[in-house]
């Protein structure tokens, strides 16, 4: 069992909170990844687990024993860098098996689990190279070599995948997800990029400014982020955020938008919103998807309007179109068959249901 | 999600703060007592003779007694203290102005030819650096012989008459200088080649577009981009040169007549040769504001560079 | 490697044919004052060889200075079995090698817990370990000099006038400088390579030995390389600090044995200095890219 548990974690440099007070809960043999903007506290709150940092404050239990002061080494973890850290002057297998020679590991038992580890990664006729003759790609199996060959309760990953190029970057994200499936270690993965965060794991911790946001599936933040923040973070193009006001007339609730563009509130959200009528600061989150151009046949929650195009921007399954709206730029996801012409008017059409209405004082979806 | 409630086993996190103390202390006491050769070996044998300098300089000459300044007021009214000033910051200054030029123009030339050509050009031109200043010191002291010179001999078809390159004050200062510069400037040029090979080539080509000529590529790129190698190499060599001993004393030993006597020097023949080691002392003493003023300005820069990268 | 292109371009680029003769010229004016300047350079070993080669007879007559009439080894087999020669090359030697030994020992250690470690003080001591390496010989020889006679008074333990004592002495000059050398290159390992050992299991020792020196092994050669260069060549303190033939060291014994009253040996004084200069040269013509490195390094790593 290697469950990692966090208890309201501080981490202080001289005098500024780099983390400031985390809560978390990791399950056995989940993939959590810890995702947020640069200076978020993701990478410190890693590193904290990994005991490479020294917590300022709070608890953190590896397999229900505290760690606070255990030495990384005898935490029972292993860890992939972002420049992978190889050791230069060892081969491949040299470098996998450097850990486990210094716990004085029998030869054998060390040949079986490299070579075993080797296959898994599919490396096996790398074992004898220098990390110099490795291109990118392969450096990352090899650090990933490291760590299976350890058999740890634990990985810790820190942006593995960031020196790599845009290609070899998809690959290997598939190429973890396979690892993880076959030895179902608890891992603890760190990236600033939400694609990466989204597609491998089970929950998705965002964290801001040291604290986490939200902790939820991918499809969780994706549909339902509690916080602006999330909502934005989570999604690309990002959701476009409208300044708005709800208005209560003729015993319906409309979010107005501009003087000449208001939508009546999806039927289900009324009860919900009610008490926000009037409020300032409101504002309408919808992502890109859901506004798109019009068609003949009519959703429920699904309202027309007419819009000036600034700018089109085909990207081949699909054409994104940017307009100005009560002083935001919009993004809306339109099928390139649409017929959208920069400057010029276009019919679109929002779809509501899946509308966020978020209070931009406290940064809280309603 | 994340407010779970803690379980059960995480307890006894009360006494864990102060073996994580304890853990820290050890990486430091670990990391201090592998330092502590090097801190024994400069406090006793660099930090407490450099002040054994200071209390020396206040003896009298059977250091029994402690005379205050009087070394020092009997020093400035030496006409021969005066001389060895004069004689330690004219080597200093000539000798570097002319190692930084001809390092300069040298590596220029190297970074001329073709790359696969250099390492050799490289290798001979550095040859000064290797061998040790007394023993190349020896080969000038026979190429200057006043009877044998071979400088001489080959200066006689231009119709230079035998110069007595250590024989005389002018030419023996000279002598000095030009074997200084002989010694060092292999330096400089090593230095301002890596320099050299630093400056983007991107460089040079936008400066050729814009229609620099080539000095004035080296005016506006070269110079500005090596500024900062250039000044502290600059000042690397002016405390090698000022503090100077082995030159010197082969050479001409101070002479003739004491004039090209340095404080190093100086402070060997009075202190070890004249038996009076408080006076030495003192002399030694006199570089000390010049080599803190160029320590200051070296460190300035490195620490200036450090927070730029 | 960029400029091998561009001298080469002209040839398969004919339609740059102003410019290729311009470079063509550079490129002799270069040559020539390379020359020029190999020649300033190189002259005193070179002379240093020839007279080496000659007879006294030979030095002391009129002839060409540069020719040798009658090539002899004369000079060489003299000065190798008789006087002293071969216990002024032992004791260089042997100071040599155990001031390498020592001063890498002390500087690689002491490098690893400053730029790895940090302790309290560690960043003051590393900008003192600067400072010392400023602090030239001429200004400590005198204070030196009284603190061995003083510990010759006190515990009659007789430091001077004994090659080992340099050993004491050369360190001085030699640490500061090796460890400043080799924070630089400890300090250009990424930290994740330490931390990386760290989980593997690693104590600090087994990284400094598995991880640190065999990554940085060049910047340990190349201040290997300086530390013997100085050891070898250092001139002022035996000159302080020995005085009896058989403790001499060669730059000293050199000057001291061959040069009697005002009659100098030159022959014998030219073999002498150019087998003096022989180790470091021999060093520095098969390793010469680590002493490069060692000497840009030095004066530029902050």
């Amino acid at each position: 069992m290697a469950q990692v548990t966090l208890r309201k974690i501080i981490k202080k440099y001289d005098e500024v909170l780099a983390v400031r007070g985390i809560d978390l809960d990791i399950v056995d043999k989940e993939f959590i990844v810890l995702v947020g903007p640069s200076g978020c506290g993701k990478s410190t709150t890693l590193r904290m687990i990994a005991g490479l940092e020294e917590i300022s404050g709070g608890d953190i239990a590896i397999g229900g024993h505290v760690v606070n002061d255990v030495p990384p080494k005898d935490r029972d973890i292993a860890m992939v860098f972002q420049n992978y850290a190889l050791y230069p002057h060892m081969n491949v297998y040299e470098n996998m098996s450097f850990g486990l020679k210094l716990k004085k590991t029998p030869k054998d038992e060390i040949d079986r689990r490299v070579k075993q580890a080797a296959q898994i990664l599919d490396i096996t006729e790398l074992l004898d190279r220098k990390p110099k003759q490795l291109s990118g790609g392969q450096r990352q199996r090899v650090a990933m070599g490291r760590a299976i060959v350890r058999d740890p309760k634990v990985f810790l990953f820190d942006e593995p995948l960031s020196n790599l190029d845009a290609k070899l970057r998809v690959q290997m994200r598939t190429e973890i997800k396979k690892v993880h499936q076959k030895v179902r270690t608890t891992t603890v993965y760190v990236t600033h990029d939400q694609v990466e965060a989204m597609t491998l794991a089970d929950r998705v911790v965002v964290m801001n400014a040291g604290l986490i946001e939200q902790v939820g599936t991918p499809n969780d933040l994706y549909h339902s982020p509690i916080t602006k923040f999330v909502a934005g973070f989570i999604g690309s193009p990002a959701m476009n955020f409208i300044p708005c006001q709800l208005e209560q007339a003729a015993g319906a609730l409309n979010i107005r938008l501009s003087d000449k563009l208001s939508f009546p509130v999806p039927a289900d959200r009324t009860a919900r919103y009610t008490s926000q009528v009037g409020k300032a600061n409101l504002v309408l989150g919808l992502r890109p998807e859901h506004i798109a151009e019009t068609r003949p046949h009519t959703e429920p929650n699904q309202h027309d309007f007419d819009m000036m195009i600034d700018v089109v921007e085909p990207m081949g399954m699909e054409t994104l179109v940017y307009f100005t709206l009560a002083g935001a730029e919009i993004c809306g996801r339109v099928n390139p068959n649409a017929g959208a012409v920069a400057m010029q008017s276009m019919k679109l059409r929002a779809d509501l249901s899946n509308m966020h209405l978020i209070d931009d004082g406290t940064g809280k979806v309603l | 999600m994340a407010d779970i409630a803690a379980p059960s086993s995480i307890a006894g996190t009360g006494d864990s703060r102060s073996s994580l103390h304890k853990l820290m202390q050890r990486k430091s006491t670990v990391a201090f007592l592998m330092a502590l050769p090097l801190i024994l070996l400069i406090t006793i044998l660099v930090a407490y003779p450099a002040g054994y300098a200071v209390y020396l300089a206040t003896l009298n000459k059977g250091m029994t007694r402690f005379v205050g300044f009087g070394n020092f007021t009997f020093l400035f009214g030496r006409d021969t203290f005066w001389l060895v000033v004069y004689q330690s910051c004219l080597f200093a200054i000539t000798a570097v102005i002319f190692k930084a030029l001809i390092g300069f123009v040298v590596a220029h030339f190297v970074h001329n030819i073709p790359s696969k050509g250099q390492r050799k050009w490289r290798g001979m031109l550095l040859v000064p650096w290797v061998i040790p200043p007394a023993m190349s010191t020896l080969a000038w002291l026979w190429l200057f012989d006043p009877s044998y010179s071979a400088i001489n001999y080959l200066l006689q078809p231009l119709g230079i008459d035998r110069i007595p390159w250590t024989g005389e004050a002018g030419w023996a200062r000279f002598s000095v200088i030009l074997v200084n510069v002989w010694i060092g400037s292999p330096f400089f040029m090593i230095m301002y080649l890596a320099a050299l090979k630093s400056v983007p080539e991107q460089l040079y080509e936008a400066a050729a577009i814009d229609g620099a000529t080539w000095w004035q590529r080296i005016w506006y790129v070269t110079l500005p981009m090596m500024r900062n190698i250039i000044a502290i190499t600059a000042l690397f060599s002016l405390i090698v040169t000022f503090a100077n001993f082995d030159i010197v004393r082969v050479l001409t030993a101070g002479g003739p007549l004491n004039s090209t006597h340095i404080f190093g020097t100086w402070a060997f023949r009075v202190g070890i040769e004249g038996g009076d080691i408080p006076l030495g002392a003192s002399v030694s003493l006199f570089m000390v504001p010049i080599l803190a003023v160029a320590a200051a300005f070296i460190l300035r820069d490195i620490t200036k560079r450090g927070s730029e990268v | 490697m960029t400029n091998v292109a561009i001298t080469d371009a002209p040839s398969t680029r004919p339609a740059y044919g102003s410019m290729s003769s311009d470079r063509r010229w550079a490129l002799r004016w270069s040559y020539f004052f390379l020359v020029l300047f190999a020649i300033f350079f190189l002259m005193p070993p070179i002379y240093m060889l020839i007279t080496s080669l000659k007879t006294s007879q030979e030095i002391s007559a009129a002839g060409n200075p540069w020719w040798i009439y009658n090539p002899t080894i004369e000079n060489y087999l003299e000065l190798l079995t008789q006087n002293h020669y071969l216990t002024f090359f032992r004791n260089s030697a042997v100071v040599a090698v155990c001031v390498v030994i020592i001063t890498m020992l002390i500087s690689v250690i002491a490098a690893f817990a400053l730029a790895r470690m940090k302790f309290w003080g560690s960043a003051t001591l590393a900008t003192g370990v600067f400072l010392t390496y400023l602090i030239p010989e001429t200004l400590l020889f005198i204070p030196l000099f009284k603190m061995f006679a003083w510990v010759n008074e006190t515990f009659d333990i007789q430091l001077m006038n004994h090659w080992w004592t340099l050993i004491i002495l050369y360190p001085t000059l030699t640490v500061p400088f090796a460890t400043w050398i080799m924070i630089g290159y400890f300090a250009s390992i990424p930290k994740e390579l330490d931390e990386a050992a760290l989980i593997d299991g690693a104590t600090w020792m087994q990284t400094l030995t598995k991880i640190f020196i065999p990554v940085a092994l060049p910047g340990i050669i190349a201040a290997t390389i300086f530390t013997f260069t100085v050891a070898w060549a250092q001139f002022l303190y035996p000159l302080a600090f020995t005085t009896s033939t058989t403790e001499l060291v060669l730059p000293v014994g050199i000057i001291t044995t061959l040069i009697k009253g005002d009659v100098f040996n030159w022959g014998q004084i030219m073999t002498g200095a150019l087998l003096g200069a022989a180790p470091p040269l021999i060093i520095y013509a098969f390793l010469m890219d680590y002493y490069i490195a060692g000497l840009t390094a030095g004066a530029t790593k902050g």
